[in-house]
């Protein structure tokens, strides 16, 4: 109760804080907030030219690879994106807590939800890819109902996020190493989420590798994404318990670790 | 009797002091095997227990090191307590140092939004105040630039328009009045004053006895953590003023 009563006296400095990171975000470039459009749609072109050759040829299973890719690469950036501002969100704000009292979770939420916006903005170029290969080509995805579920995953990643970037952002503050760590470990997470590829075409004999790949919980969001807007399809329940319970055990222990050591942040900051 | 603005009791911050800082997971792993991760404990403020009235203005003085800005930022809810407590009746606008929630990529204007946010105050509140705030910092046009383009006095100038529109019921004051020129001063003593009649509490660090004389009418001195005397302005900077002879 005490809690909340605090975090609605702070719901403002939220949503300054949220408002900030976009705006500053873009600031200075001449195209603006059009990054968030031409971002992912270079990229993903990109990775069709380099992986299309590969894994993109005509598979049943894919529908269309332009598609695929952008799904699996929206996810996928959001989540590192997001974590990693929040990971440093408590060290850069230091001049403010070093001097006056604010709820320090603010920093890292309000710079998740600061990238949750950008990422709503462009789920927009994915709109457009799948209108454009729906009217225009061969490969057309299968749009269904299914596609409003595509909400279920996307709130399941927010939830995620959040408690990873707690649980970052505490463990940055006391080992500035994390950072260098968590690089390393986002380009591995680039290789094990089946962003460019699609787990039945790798034919994994070894079990280990193939649970290492289960146990990613991005994989398991990004095929529910992808069974909604482009199979069109009801997604796996499984998937949908697995990384719900991921990401609500993320958020618990992030929240648990943060309590317990915000009041030593101030000391290493 | 009205609850008192600050209460604080038996309260004591210690910190825990590293012959050198480890910051990284390499040498906390290497110092905690060969078991070289020593801490001295060091007391910055020791049993310290005083209260503050509603419209008290309470000077505290103290040589460098003596705990003054520790004991500031435990009243400001930035540091906790080891021992004892500490308890705050009222809203506290912090002016420990002025300027410190600005970001410098934003403009002077954005800065007011976000600044009055970190206080907990609405954007709405903010808006009401902002004419006031501008006239107060004497920024004119300059409101629009981003802050990094501001001379480090426009920057002072503006936060202590922010935090004194808001009218606060405690306002700590951590030697910020030695900023700006001359004729801002004095401006901004007198806006200072004028909060007074308001019945506004005040804790006023500084190294001037004078500038306490003038504004504070109760004092407390520190030494080495410790509170070594508390009561009537007039005592306590006589008292001060023979240690400084000492």
């Amino acid at each position: 109760m005490k809690y909340l009563k605090n975090f609605y006296k702070y719901r403002y400095l939220l949503y300054e804080i949220v408002r900030k990171n976009i705006k500053l975000q873009y600031r200075n470039s001449v195209l603006g907030i059009f990054w968030t459009f031409l971002q992912p749609l270079m990229t993903t072109i990109v990775l069709v030219l380099v992986f299309g050759g590969i894994f993109g040829r005509k598979d049943a299973s894919m529908v269309n690879y332009p598609i695929y890719l952008l799904c699996g690469r929206l996810i996928y950036e959001f989540f590192t994106q997001s974590t990693k501002r929040a990971m440093r969100s408590i060290r850069l704000s230091a001049s403010v807590i070093k001097k006056v009292y604010v709820p320090k979770y603010i920093y890292p939420l309000s710079n998740v939800i600061a990238n949750f916006i950008t990422f709503l903005i462009s789920l927009l170029v994915l709109a457009c890819f799948i209108i454009y290969f729906y009217f225009f080509s061969a490969e057309q995805p299968h749009i269904t109902p299914y596609i409003f579920l595509a909400v279920v995953p996307i709130a399941i990643l927010l939830v995620l996020c959040v408690g990873v970037g707690l649980i970052l952002c505490t463990m940055e503050v006391f080992f500035k190493d994390v950072e260098y760590l968590y690089e390393v470990f986002c380009m591995l997470l680039f290789y094990m989420t089946p962003i460019f590829y699609k787990v039945e075409q790798l034919h994994i004999s070894s079990k280990i590798i193939r649970m290492a790949l289960m146990a990613n919980p991005l994989y398991s969001i990004t095929e529910m994404f992808r069974d909604c807007v482009l199979f069109g399809e009801m997604f796996n329940v499984n998937h949908l318990l697995y990384s719900l319970a991921f990401s609500l055990l993320c958020v618990v222990a992030g929240l648990w670790m943060f309590y317990k050591k915000q009041d030593k942040f101030i000391l290493h900051i | 009797m009205a609850k008192p603005a600050i209460t604080v009791s038996n309260m004591s911050m210690m910190f825990n002091l590293n012959q050198e800082k480890v910051d990284n997971l390499k040498e906390y792993f290497i110092k905690l095997v060969t078991r070289k991760l020593r801490f001295t404990e060091f007391w910055a403020l020791n049993d310290i227990s005083f209260t503050v009235e509603k419209g008290d203005r309470v000077g505290v003085l103290g040589f460098n090191g003596a705990g003054k800005s520790t004991l500031l930022k435990v009243i400001a809810g930035v540091l906790k307590p080891t021992k004892g407590s500490v308890s705050v009746n009222g809203v506290i606008a912090p002016m420990l140092e002025l300027g410190a929630g600005f970001d410098m990529n934003y403009s002077g204007k954005e800065n007011i939004y976000l600044y009055g946010a970190t206080m907990g105050y609405s954007r709405k509140f903010i808006e009401e105040k902002y004419d006031q705030i501008v006239e107060f910092s004497e920024l004119g046009d300059f409101i629009n630039v981003p802050v990094k383009n501001y001379s480090s006095g426009m920057r002072a100038r503006l936060g202590f328009a922010i935090a004194t529109a808001v009218e606060p019921e405690i306002l700590i004051l951590d030697e910020v009045l030695s900023v700006g020129d001359a004729k801002f001063r004095k401006k901004s003593e007198a806006k200072i004053r004028s909060m007074f009649d308001k019945g506004i509490t005040v804790l006023f660090v500084s190294h001037s006895v004078d500038q306490v004389l003038n504004i504070c009418n109760k004092a407390i001195i520190l030494e080495k953590g410790r509170l070594i005397a508390q009561g009537d302005a007039k005592e306590i900077c006589a008292k001060y003023n023979e240690m400084i002879k000492k």
